[in-house]
């Protein structure tokens, strides 16, 4: 038990009521909400794209030994990218403006509220709105015929723990940005986890390359969510997990680390 | 009821003397300047967007995806006799040029208004609003240019990408890239805040790069999905930058391709002179 | 000590090499409105930053409602209001909204919350922009909102950082007349500033900064009474020739100040002195007698201006 405790940063540890910066994110979603309803197309386009589009030219692949149509093979390695795009997009550019520009979490730390609170509550948010696009993802992939195994419901909980790995180490990432210019180098990191991860094609066509998918996280998040709608988990999953789990708690401790020095200096 | 400011730049531009164009050229040259200054301090994540991922495109995507599309024989005929990387590559040219375009026409020219109010100081010195649309337009064809520039060395790298026919593609992407421009800076001017900017990437942009022609031949579309990819101008882009590098450019098609991209621009420009006018002499 | 909720031993912070608070002492008396007055850097913020428990101190005591900030933070930060220098509201949320969350932070109900907001909006006269955007606000209703929102939990003490710093007159005056009225209903106030007309307005007591130390303390009455005369001649001469006409002038009155764009003569008597300059044969362009004010106790204090 104590163990387990010290994974948890201290600040995080103090933390009381991280609900309320989770309050405040429903209070300014709750006027804006197209925003998030049209967060959700961009990987809904992928997948009809690659349905209608690449699907016809491929034809069928194998994954874990059974063979599946491409649309099949794809659609999970698309809803683990965009569960990481959405809480990349959550906890940088969402949370540099109240960072920086607006002195949000100044106002924030005025009162009992605490870092482990804003911390907690903001990756809080994005793993929240990540279940919410996990979940109608999921329903798009169900219509599309490209689920194949009551398991599928696995990768909702897959998503949230790829949310939360991206999250806390974006939230880590942040801190360290200077200016909006900054952030065009936000796709130096993700677009080549989104093409390398094993997510159009299978692992064994990386050849020689292979192990470097190792070091890939959504590569890891890609593997879970896959298992899990073709219904070919085995007991490489929990390897998986337990990478994303330790990058979670890195950029916790990163992150909440560096807040604090921001912040209460 | 218009200003006399807004007469006599109306006159002038309407009724152009061989000395207004000239003057009209050297202003908007300014322009340019200006904006190839404000260019240098971001240049280097521009080089990230047109160089580097489409390289990562090209090797993910072209390479990648290419080795299991080459399985069949039946793909390799519906894209004309090619290998899929070799297909795909020109595409590229002309998707970087539309979303470079696109971009600098959307948060830059709504700062130029509202946020750092560039335009309103320039139309306080002589510049007028004809010129700085001017100067715009040829900065956001010299972005588009020097994006797919960048797409074509990038494509250079690979044997099966490389192409003379690169050298005429950079032109047709640079084409396409100002028929996005225009007509977004003209709505772009129109608008107060740019909170309407992420959903035209989301629905218009984004949607495009995906199913514009770029990665697949539009024939495996519905038939009403073909029709509104055939209106905007990415398809063009893509078929004349494909024709180009697999060296199998007709004059006929490819004149009506300019044609349409030529179409887009002249009234976005149309559209955008209007717009600005409107915004600036008040 | 029940009775003074803010004491300060020996107080210090260090940004790095730099310090920016050098070991001071200061206590604060429950009712009163206590000032910090001084010029920019003088160590002011970096004083309220502590007290507010955003910032750790380097070394010294300082007790809040008898509470240690480095480790009752949460507790004493409940009993607290801020208004920081720089205005904090939360952009993305209507301002009822930002009254409401904030109230959230300090755990009200929510029910709680909204009836607070709605009073304390009433008190800052914003009723009527009650569901505007924050950004549509001008800059003295957004000061105006902040002061609202500080007192969303009933604060024992409210901290204010330069409160009124570039706000028009008018929007001053009505922050200033809020203020007064907070002070009548026994909430503390404890503020920075750089305006002395602002010190003498708002401040009971009130201690002089500079480069991190308090150079005076006391109420704006006894520091003018302590430090200055009780009137001042101002003489403008023609560009560059105050320094030249100093020399004229010496003796008169208990002392003089050189300045680039006047001279200063300190004196009890204002009209004496003055008719005995133009006895001394001169003549200045323009001649003004007035009061001593802070200004002129921080000119004698440190050898400069507050404002520069």
């Amino acid at each position: 038990m104590t163990i387990a405790l010290r994974v948890i940063p201290p600040v995080i540890r103090t933390a009381r009521r991280p609900q309320r910066m989770i309050e405040r994110s429903l209070m300014v979603y709750r006027r804006t909400w197209i925003i998030i309803v049209s967060g959700f197309f961009e990987p809904l386009f992928y997948l009809l794209s690659t349905r209608v589009g690449l699907g016809q030219l491929v034809g069928d692949v194998s994954v874990n030994g059974k063979v599946v149509d491409y649309a099949t093979f794809v659609a999970p390695a698309l809803m683990a990218s965009s569960a990481m795009n959405g809480a990349v997009y959550d906890s940088t550019m969402n949370v540099f403006d109240k960072l920086k520009h607006s002195k949000t979490y100044d106002a924030v730390l005025a009162t009992p509220m605490g870092i482990g609170d804003v911390t907690l509550g903001e990756i809080g948010w994005a793993l929240l709105r990540g279940l919410l696009y996990a979940t109608t993802f999921l329903v798009a992939m169900v219509m599309l015929g490209t689920v194949h195994s009551p398991w599928a419901l696995m990768a909702i909980p897959a998503c949230v723990l790829i949310g939360f790995a991206f999250a806390s180490c974006g939230l880590a990432a942040v801190t360290f940005i200077r200016s909006w210019a900054d952030f065009g180098w936000v796709p130096t990191a993700t677009m080549p986890l989104f093409l390398f991860s094993a997510t159009f094609y299978p692992a064994s066509s990386y050849g020689k390359w292979r192990p470097l998918l190792q070091i890939s996280p959504l590569y890891h998040g890609v593997a879970l969510v896959r298992s899990a709608t073709t219904g070919t988990a085995d007991w490489s999953i929990l390897g998986h997990a337990t990478f994303l789990l330790a990058m979670a708690f890195f950029g916790l401790w990163v992150g909440s680390k560096r807040l604090n020095r921001l912040l209460l200096s | 009821m218009p200003s006399t400011i807004d007469r006599i730049s109306a006159s002038t531009s309407r009724t152009p003397s061989r000395r207004a164009i000239g003057r009209t050229w050297h202003h908007a040259l300014h322009v340019v300047e200006w904006q190839l200054m404000a260019f240098r301090a971001v240049w280097r994540s521009s080089v990230l967007t047109s160089f580097v991922q489409p390289l990562m495109y090209v090797a993910g995507m072209g390479l990648g995806v290419g080795a299991l599309v080459n399985r069949n024989a039946s793909s390799t005929s519906a894209l004309g006799g090619v290998r899929y990387v070799t297909y795909l590559a020109p595409g590229l040219l002309a998707t970087t040029a539309m979303m470079v375009a696109s971009m600098e026409c959307m948060w830059p020219v709504l700062a130029g208004f509202k946020w750092q109010r560039t335009f309103h100081a320039m139309v306080a010195s002589p510049l007028e609003p004809a010129d700085i649309v001017l100067g715009e337009a040829i900065y956001v064809g010299l972005r588009s240019l020097l994006s797919a520039a960048a797409v074509a060395v990038a494509l250079t790298i690979f044997p099966a990408t490389r192409s003379s026919g690169l050298l005429l593609a950079v032109p047709f992407a640079g084409l396409c890239g100002l028929a996005f421009g225009m007509p977004i800076a003209a709505y772009a001017a129109t608008r107060e805040r740019d909170s309407a900017f992420p959903a035209m990437q989301r629905f218009v942009i984004t949607p495009l790069f995906l199913f514009g022609g770029a990665f697949y031949p539009l024939k495996q579309l519905p038939v009403a999905a073909q029709a509104l990819a055939k209106f905007a101008p990415l398809w063009h882009g893509v078929e004349l930058c494909r024709a180009a590098t697999l060296h199998r450019l007709q004059i006929g098609t490819a004149a009506v391709h300019v044609a349409y991209l030529l179409m887009w621009i002249a009234v976005g420009l149309v559209a955008t002179v209007h717009s600005f006018r409107k915004k600036l002499l008040i | 000590m029940g009775d003074q909720p803010i004491v300060a031993r020996g107080l210090t912070k260090l940004f790095g090499d730099f310090t920016a608070v050098d070991g001071i002492d200061f206590q604060i008396e429950r009712g009163e409105a206590f000032g910090f007055l001084g010029p920019n850097g003088a160590g002011k913020s970096s004083t309220m930053r502590m007290i507010g428990c955003v910032s750790p101190r380097t070394s010294g005591d300082l007790s809040i409602f008898g509470l240690d900030p480095s480790n009752d933070a949460a507790a004493i930060k409940a009993r607290l209001g801020v208004v920081a220098q720089q205005d904090n509201l939360d952009e993305q949320l209507t301002v009822v909204e930002n009254l409401v969350i904030y109230g959230r932070y300090f755990d009200l109900s929510r029910a709680e919350a909204k009836r607070r907001a709605a009073e304390l909006l009433e008190f800052v006269q914003l009723t009527e922009r009650s569901k505007s955007q924050v950004e549509t606000l001008s800059g003295g209703m957004k000061r105006r909102l902040t002061i609202a929102r500080s007192l969303i939990n009933q604060p024992e003490v409210v901290l204010l950082d330069e409160p009124t710093t570039g706000l028009d007159p008018q929007a001053r005056h009505i922050l200033w007349d809020r203020l007064y009225r907070l002070k009548q209903q026994g909430v503390t106030l404890v503020l920075t500033t750089h305006y002395m007309d602002e010190a003498e307005q708002l401040c009971d007591r009130l201690v002089v900064m500079d480069g991190g130390r308090i150079v005076a303390e006391g109420s704006p009455r006894s520091l003018i009474d302590d430090h200055s005369s009780k009137d001042v001649v101002e003489l403008r001469f023609e560009a560059d020739q105050n320094e030249a006409s100093a020399p004229a002038l010496h003796g008169i009155g208990e002392r003089m100040e050189v300045l680039p764009d006047r001279l200063l003569i300190y004196a009890s008597d204002g009209e004496a002195a003055l008719q005995e300059a133009h006895a001394r044969g001169a003549r200045p362009q323009s001649a003004l007698v007035r009061r001593s004010t802070l200004e002129d106790v921080f000119l004698r204090l440190t050898g400069r201006n507050l404002v520069d």
